[in-house]
């Protein structure tokens, strides 16, 4: 089989691991070298799919043969897709010459799991190693690491990683154990626990005065989690997201909505969730990360999922409607960061200038706010929201979307939606 | 009234500025224009007089210098006249925490510029493809060329990005109105070059379009997603995007394949140690925690 269909074979199986990210690495680069390579500052997304995802790192698998039986994913030994496997070579010349044509910011390599763990975790490492020793490599490597593999093996990987990650999956145990019965949540998270340890380790040493400088091990670790393929809810979800960013700091949680694979397992839900969901997870998410939300005030257990319709910011300010409305000219920052269509920076902009002067609507304008969404929730010098009915039941239909509209489709006739076939096939309306 | 020609450039303007500033000129009494541009009529009547004498040192806050140097690079004509006024308010006209009002319009016009130029400057790291055309007989080292458009006269803030990423190979951008060449050792600029100067395409484009066709997920298209990021503009000069229409196209086919596609019963574990000793372990994990995953 050559490098092609390989390459065809192994990013096609690796396309639903949903993270891409390329930032928060230590600051490195190539000169005075013979290699390539840099990391360090914001990531770059180097081109779009048009499923309108970024494409930042070359992600692949080294071989999608595997042992394990997770029904959700296309590579279970259930599956009969066509399998392949990269020798550590072919993957380190493909991320050289990606990258020196600046097509990619470096490599996220995971694998199938085969003969066992460690077995696994070796011939991943070794792709890193050569990349760093032999070809000077200081562009961004990103390693998924399994939880079985023993604790040398994971902080050989940390060395030679930007970032390692270990994906929890599902946020139950009770969902593994149908869906994926090789995996088990404790060991995963003992295993998070133990990088984390090594992260900090790692921090502290080099904050030491008059010490060598420590070698170096990946600057963070992140996870995801998969969204609509058990019974779980938002709030089940978002609890185990809060739960691994308190215990584990991890540096992010991606949440990838099930879609259609092409090799369907008989144990799995026949609808994929709305894309939507993942969406409001997103959102839901940044505001438990930066806008000092809770987990119970976003998805409380009495209403556990999130509504699709609006986001969970503007969905938790019309339910607290007593809080509002916040005057712009006096409210504390953390009120400010409640307003809906308000943004971190925005509320450091209006802090700022409020130091100055007394905000006015023209001075939000200016500042090019969302106003249709923000002035039923804020007041300033000349605008209190009382005439738009802070109060009136239908301030919730002024934020629903408008009907549906069709997306461009190039001059094809409007395309069925998966939707339409799931309906088509269960005889579901 | 008095016009000042400077070049398109930071430096430029900054040493007119200091000038008119020492001699007191308030904004409204300049006229600004670019060397490059076509001269305003009046033009010739005043010359700027720049020998001027010692002038004492303006302070301004350092963050002015670092949104002055990123708005002139700015394709807006206004740009001048804006930075010059706002250096006025700044200095002279006392307003010392102007940086700190993003409510003012002319600051808010500056932000507006840098944003727009501090966009392009990444979407070049972003978009730029190179292309390997030959090997140094001497050093040995690959040597690339590449062809961007940016809109804005970004290339020397946009460049020391390429040198730290590619140290190790001899690269060299072409745009319409500056290229910009490593070896090495330099980074030096020389003038624009049409876009038939560059080459067309690198034998790894395949290699990368197939990488691009199969990292992509057909059942989840969002297109205005992928243009709000990668807009139309920049395709012609992307290997990759002669893909997205038949891409696209194709999808609702591919997904309607997939959910067609008869469901794959389940495949007993095989005799493997490994796998055995997880399954026992889960087993005893099983008994012993109920659920650590619940917080």
């Amino acid at each position: 089989m050559d490098v092609t269909r390989k390459l065809e074979i192994l990013a096609d199986a690796a396309k639903y691991d949903a993270s891409c990210a390329s930032s928060g690495a230590a600051r490195k680069d190539s000169r005075g070298s013979q290699g390539v390579g840099s990391t360090g500052g914001m990531g770059i997304c180097h081109s779009y799919t048009p499923d309108g995802r970024c494409v930042s790192l070359m992600k692949v698998l080294l071989t999608n043969a595997c042992l394990y039986d997770c029904h959700y994913c296309i590579n279970r030994r259930s599956s009969n897709v066509t399998r392949a496997r990269f020798t550590p070579d072919e993957v380190v010349q493909l991320t050289l010459d990606f990258y020196k044509r600046n097509y990619i910011e470096g490599l996220f390599l995971s694998s199938g799991i085969i003969r066992s763990a460690d077995h696994t975790m070796e011939l991943v490492i070794e792709v890193a190693r050569k990349l760093r020793e032999v070809h000077h490599f200081r562009g961004y490597i990103h390693l998924k690491t399994i939880p079985e593999a023993s604790q040398d093996l994971i902080a050989l990987a940390g060395r030679y990683a930007d970032r390692i990650s270990i994906n929890v999956e599902l946020p139950s145990q009770h969902s593994l154990n149908t869906l994926a019965p090789e995996k088990n949540l404790a060991r995963t998270q003992q295993a998070m626990g133990h990088i984390r340890g090594k992260i900090d380790e790692r921090h502290a040493e080099k904050r030491k005065p008059n010490t060598p400088k420590p070698p170096p091990f990946a600057t963070g670790q992140s996870t995801q989690m998969l969204v609509g393929a058990d019974a779980s809810t938002d709030a089940t979800i978002l609890g185990c997201a809060d739960q691994l960013y308190s215990a584990h700091r991890l540096r992010r949680v991606y949440y990838s909505a099930f879609s259609p694979i092409p090799e369907p397992s008989a144990i799995l839900p026949l609808k994929a969730p709305p894309l939507i969901r993942e969406h409001r997870l997103y959102q839901a998410d940044w505001l438990l990360r930066f806008y000092d939300f809770k987990v119970e005030e976003i998805a409380s257990p009495s209403s556990p999922n999130l509504d699709l319709a609006l986001d969970p910011k503007l969905s938790w300010a019309l339910q607290n409607r007593a809080t509002f409305p916040v005057d712009v000219n006096r409210a504390p920052r953390e009120l400010l960061l409640r307003v809906p269509g308000l943004g971190v920076r925005n509320v450091e902009r209006l802090l700022a200038a409020r130091r100055y002067t007394r905000l006015r609507l023209a001075d939000l304008i200016r500042l090019r706010l969302q106003m249709k969404k923000i002035l039923p929730f804020i007041s300033t010098a000349d605008h209190h929201p009382a005439r738009l009915g802070l109060d009136s039941d239908s301030l919730r239909a002024r934020f629903l979307p408008p009907p549906e509209q069709l997306e461009i489709n190039f001059g094809a006739p409007p395309a069925p939606t998966p939707a339409d076939f799931i309906s088509a096939r269960s005889g579901e309306l | 009234m008095r016009t000042v020609v400077i070049q398109p450039e930071y430096e430029a303007w900054r040493s007119a500025a200091r000038q008119l500033l020492a001699q007191r000129v308030p904004p409204e009494d300049v006229l600004w224009a670019d060397d490059a541009q076509e001269s305003p009529l009046f033009m010739q009547e005043e010359p700027a007089q720049m020998a001027a004498p010692a002038a004492p040192p303006v302070k301004v806050p350092p963050a002015f210098l670092d949104l002055a140097r990123s708005a002139a690079a700015h394709t807006d004509a206004r740009r001048w006249a804006m930075l010059y006024r706002v250096l006025w308010r700044l200095t002279l006209g006392a307003e010392r925490h102007l940086l700190s009002m993003p409510t003012d319009p002319d600051i808010r016009q500056l932000q507006d510029w840098c944003k727009a130029v501090g966009r392009d400057i990444h979407k070049m790291h972003a978009f730029v493809r190179f292309r390997l055309v030959s090997t140094h007989p001497a050093t040995g080292r690959e040597q690339f060329v590449a062809w961007f458009e940016p809109e804005h006269r970004i290339v020397r803030l946009a460049t020391p990005f390429f040198e730290k990423r590619f140290a190790g190979m001899d690269w060299s951008i072409l745009t319409p109105y500056e290229c910009a060449h490593w070896d090495g050792t330099r980074l030096h600029f020389t003038a624009g070059v049409p876009r038939s100067s560059a080459p067309d395409e690198d034998a790894q484009d395949e290699l990368w379009r197939t990488y691009y066709r199969s990292i992509f997920n057909p059942a989840r298209v969002k297109i205005s997603a992928m243009q709000s990021e990668m807009p139309k503009k920049y395709w012609k000069n992307l290997p990759e995007a002669s893909l997205i229409a038949d891409l696209i196209a194709g999808s609702s086919r591919r997904v309607q394949g997939m959910l067609e596609t008869e469901e794959r019963s389940v495949k007993p574990a095989p005799n493997n140690a490994y796998l055995q000793s997880l399954h026992a372990l889960n087993q005893q994990q099983k008994s012993v925690t109920p659920d650590p995953g619940l917080p």
